[in-house]
């Protein structure tokens, strides 16, 4: 269809999402943005945040993102997250408990280990996840 | 000649042998479907992020980051060895290790410094007997990766890596690890990841005319982009080596199964033989010494 967009999102885990859709709002660094049909060519990196997927004027999909790539070519938008979850299959307690185990591992490294920033990413990702499922 | 009682001992253990070994093989192919799964569910990721990079460093040129450019020297090699935490699965560490060897003879030949890192416990094993005096003293384990979970792992080598080359430790990392082609087939690949080489043979993308628009900017975007691409590439070389692993050690047990049954009926044969010479020669007593009265 014409006067729809391609949009994919894709997570190195797995593809969370592909089809069409009219409007997608995806928060990038330099502010959020919004991305219909026919968008001129643009690539930005991404924060964490939500990426909202609209039929029409409705919310149909929340996905939390992680990091990574927006990439609009006139094929259509592809958002590379490095982590991304579908917020309608988001439950608030398992994230509590993935944040205890990711700070409880934190607490386990030494000062100088390399692998801190992955966990430290990771809590704030959860955390963010977390906020975004309250509202 | 062995006892009738050594013979069916022999059978007994073989028989066991047996058993383990196609508990093995089905174990390994339960792991293998799981394995292909997270292979292929990995690939949509890795295909796009490289069609970007390509997209991108075919705009930037020469003025790229280092991670793209190289710091333009080659003298230092850093080879990554990426094998199985276990054994027991044919050649398929072996071949690795192989290939690894012949990269780094022919690096020493050219009169190249090679360092060299691991992971994965096997390759270690079998290259630090002739390489220890190469070896960085990094090593990544894969043992306490769980379900195919190799993000975390992939995140450390990455990291590893970067802060290696902007350290200056070392001038081109080439990762050496096995591919997946098909169940009966793993390829043993030299893949350069620093400095990143964007992959041939991407279409290019048609913007109809139109200029791309940067945010921040193309320079910034690359330096996010590329460890990430670095990381990608390691992630997907894990999940690769992790399926050719289960589909090498499916294999082998295949045989070793089929093996042990070919050896069973041999030992069979010889224990009815035996079992069948002394009824025979009981026989002869018997009747020779009827005869003698």
């Amino acid at each position: 269809m014409a006067d729809k967009l391609h949009f994919s999102l894709v997570s190195p885990a797995r593809e969370l999402f592909s089809g069409e859709v009219d409007h997608v709002i995806a928060p990038g660094t330099e502010g959020e943005f919004g991305v219909l049909v026919n968008h001129a060519p643009f690539m930005t990196t991404l924060k964490n945040g939500v990426v909202r997927v609209l039929e029409g004027d409705a919310v149909r999909y929340r996905f939390y993102v992680r990091g990574g790539f927006a990439d609009v070519t006139p094929a259509g938008l592809t958002i590379l997250a490095e982590e991304a979850r579908n917020l309608s299959d988001a439950n608030a307690q398992d994230i509590d408990v993935e944040i205890e185990a990711a700070k409880i591992k934190l607490l386990e490294l030494d000062a100088g280990d390399t692998k801190r920033a992955v966990y430290e990413h990771q809590i704030s990702y959860l955390e963010g996840l977390r906020g975004a499922l309250a509202n | 000649m062995p006892s009738l009682k050594d013979l069916k001992n022999r059978i007994g253990s073989v028989k066991s042998t047996q058993k383990i070994t196609k508990a093995m093989q089905l174990v390994a192919a339960a792991k293998l479907k799981r394995a292909q799964d997270a292979a292929t569910a990995a690939r949509p990721y890795a295909e796009r992020l490289a069609a970007v990079l390509a997209n991108l460093a075919a705009t930037t040129g020469q003025g790229g980051p280092k991670l793209l450019t190289g710091n333009g020297s080659d003298q230092t090699h850093l080879i990554v060895v990426m094998t199985a935490e276990r054994g027991l699965a044919g050649g398929f560490n072996a071949y690795v290790a192989k290939l690894a060897r012949q990269k780094i003879q022919q690096l020493q030949s050219e009169g190249k410094t090679v360092k060299v890192m691991t992971i994965g416990k096997k390759g270690r094993e079998v290259l630090v007997r002739e390489y220890s005096s190469l070896f960085t003293g990094a090593h990544v384990s894969l043992a306490d990766v769980k379900g195919n979970d190799f993000t975390e792992a992939a995140l450390s080598v990455g990291q590893m890596l970067t802060k290696g080359f902007e350290n200056g430790e070392f001038d081109v990392a080439t990762l050496i690890y096995s591919q997946f082609k098909n169940v009966l087939s793993q390829v043993p690949t030299a893949q350069q990841l620093i400095p990143a080489k964007a992959p041939e043979g991407a279409p290019a993308i048609d913007l109809g005319g139109a200029q791309y628009i940067y945010e921040p900017s193309e320079e910034a975007i690359l330096e996010t982009l590329l460890p990430r691409y670095i990381n990608t590439q390691i992630l997907s070389a894990m999940l690769e080596s992790s399926a050719g692993e289960q589909a090498s050690r499916m294999t082998a047990m295949d045989n070793a199964t089929r093996n042990a049954k070919d050896l069973i009926k041999a030992l069979n044969l010889k224990y009815n033989r035996a079992r069948q010479a002394q009824i025979t020669k009981e026989l002869i007593e018997i009747i020779s010494g009827a005869e003698a009265l």
